[in-house]
């Protein structure tokens, strides 16, 4: 890897200096932005706990040690709909099936429509129509078709995915480089071997972007389907929270709701660090996450 | 014909025929432009091309001379006349053609090994085998201990040398090739253009060898085919008898290199001329 050694030289934006002994200048850079990172959460924590304390009401704005307590409360005694475990599950069994559901549908008919300029051309008003439906309404329409259970969650996901998945396959299926391309016609690949080593390695840097996105729609479309209507999932805990204006149980919901995306976001992030091991490394941008 | 000797058997499929490998005859392309008219790329094109043998096409830029190679590769289809490849009508890519194109078309997310094991894999050869054949390709053009690197991790000349062992790992009867080292410096291209006959040499292929530079079209050629203006046709067919082996930095100081290369520049000279003019006029 000798070779892109320069790769690294860009990320220094300013002439190289002379480190004193002890960290180098990025190692203390990196301390740098961590200590700020902190500071400010515990600046808006801090801020948000007294306000909540002096100024502003509790009741309808919660705060800090309130949404603590109320984690704490749910991982230790549970919630009202049962364990919280079960709950985390439910929501990420839904999500993930809807994620993988939808982003295979997705790829597979996003590269097919991409490589047959006639089957593109039949269904693009289709696809134009479906992609303009507000499709987060569709969740009532899925719980009357596939009752309160997981099913009708999944199905939200998957429509929400798809469409992420698709559009980005799509396109990644039609920027194939047509010199790589005919080289591997003249070397003698088929057609199945075109695909497989052409072109769904070459649009898998487009599809790997959205499935980034398309992870964060998965946990959107179960949680709104469980809004719409559930025996089980963080939809249905924040949703209870808010009839019973819990504010506290509302934050404590979103929190974990976050953390998962922000896992899911991690695992993915490393999947796409394999598949395109190959890529020239890029100067990372500044604020590294 | 060529001083050369029978290539060595079994070294690369020469047709059991003894006509040409390739036959043009009255070759025409046009293609349609995004406006919705038509512009001819070739009229009119008839050339052979024997076994063994060292073709290289000369003629001003743009004129056509690449869609040349993509009607024999069979990447294009003819608009009217006859391609041949080893006395068979063109359709579909034809068996044992090599194509280097003028652009980078290694696969970038392939190492260097399995870029060059490719040809082999689509031809269904193990990975095992596959991947011990393309090792010594790798080092039959220079690039061993390369065989982890990506292609991006490597420089213009690298590139070409794995371009050049991925083609030749197929053993092409007919080996076509598009401005391969028109993009490099000029050191670097004749090092290039010196591999590239060191590796024909014995092969018995045929090559087409596309280029704009006259010195390379003489140096390493055993004909050279001029061609007009856009629509291309052939202009002129110049032999070059000069001995092999060659040795591209020497041979062009040679007084039989300075005549052939007067020959063909006066082919070439008016065709180049019409060319400017019309860049010119499109110009103003």
């Amino acid at each position: 890897m000798s070779l892109d050694t320069d790769a690294m030289a860009v990320e220094a934006d300013a002439p190289p200096r002379r480190v004193p002994a002890g960290l180098s200048r990025r190692a203390r850079r990196g301390w740098k932005v961590q200590l700020v990172r902190l500071a400010l959460v515990v600046a808006w924590l801090g801020s948000w706990e007294l306000a909540a304390s002096r100024w502003i009401d509790p009741f309808y704005y919660s705060k800090p040690t309130a949404i603590g307590h109320r984690l704490v409360d749910w991982f230790t005694k549970g919630t009202s709909f049962g364990s919280i475990w079960t709950n985390i599950g439910y929501t990420l069994a839904e999500a993930v099936y809807g994620f993988v559901i939808g982003a295979i549908a997705g790829i597979v008919l996003g590269v097919a429509l991409g490589r047959s300029r006639f089957l593109a051309d039949v269904c693009a008003p289709f696809i134009k129509a479906a992609n303009a439906i507000p499709r987060i309404v569709l969740a009532s329409l899925f719980v009357i078709w596939f009752g309160l259970g997981m099913s009708s969650k999944i199905a939200t996901a998957v429509v929400l995915v798809f469409f992420a998945v698709f559009f980005n396959a799509f396109q990644g299926a039609r920027e194939v480089d047509k010199v790589v391309n005919d080289n591997a016609r003249i070397l003698g690949a088929n057609r199945w071997q075109l695909m497989t080593t052409i072109v769904l390695p070459s649009a898998t840097s487009w599809i790997l972007a959205s499935l980034h996105t398309a992870f964060g729609f998965a946990l959107i479309g179960a949680i709104v389907g469980e809004f719409t209507g559930a025996d089980k999932g963080l939809g249905l805990l924040i949703n209870n929270a808010q009839g019973t204006f819990d504010s506290a149980g509302i934050y404590a919901g979103m929190i974990i709701v976050t953390v998962i995306a922000l896992l899911a976001e991690w695992l993915l992030g490393l999947l796409e660090k394999r598949l395109l091991a190959w890529r020239p490394r890029q100067a990372t941008s500044g604020a590294a996450t | 014909m060529t001083q050369r000797t029978q290539p060595p058997a079994g070294v690369a499929s020469a047709p059991p025929q003894t006509g040409p490998v390739i036959r043009l005859s009255g070759a025409t392309k046009t293609f349609e432009t995004s406006a919705g008219g038509e512009f001819t790329a070739l009229r009119n094109v008839t050339l052979d091309v024997n076994p063994g043998e060292f073709v290289t096409v000369v003629g001003p830029t743009g004129c056509g001379k690449s869609t040349t190679l993509a009607l024999v590769s069979g990447l294009e289809p003819a608009s009217a006349g006859g391609v041949e490849v080893a006395g068979q009508p063109v359709r579909g890519i034809p068996a044992g053609v090599g194509y280097m194109f003028q652009s980078d078309a290694a696969l970038p997310w392939r190492t260097v090994l399995d870029n060059v094991a490719l040809g082999l894999r689509y031809r269904g050869v193990g990975r095992a085998e596959a991947r011990a054949r393309a090792r010594d390709w790798i080092a039959r053009v220079g690039l061993a201990g390369f065989e982890k690197y990506y292609p991006h991790q490597l420089s213009g000349g690298m590139r070409k040398r794995v371009a050049m062992a991925q083609m030749l790992i197929t053993e092409p009867s007919i080996i076509l090739m598009d401005e391969p080292f028109g993009a490099l410096d000029v050191q670097t291209r004749e090092l290039m253009q010196d591999e590239l006959l060191r590796l024909w040499a014995g092969s018995g292929a045929a090559v087409v060898f596309v280029t704009h530079d006259l010195t390379e079209a003489i140096a390493l050629a055993d004909r050279v085919v001029v061609m007009t203006a856009a629509p291309a046709t052939v202009k002129a067919d110049v032999r070059v008898d000069l001995p092999r082996p060659r040795r591209v930095e020497e041979i062009r100081l040679e007084p039989a290199f300075l005549d052939i290369y007067r020959d063909v520049w006066d082919a070439l000279r008016e065709e180049v001329e019409i060319s400017r003019m019309r860049g010119a006029n499109r110009v103003a």
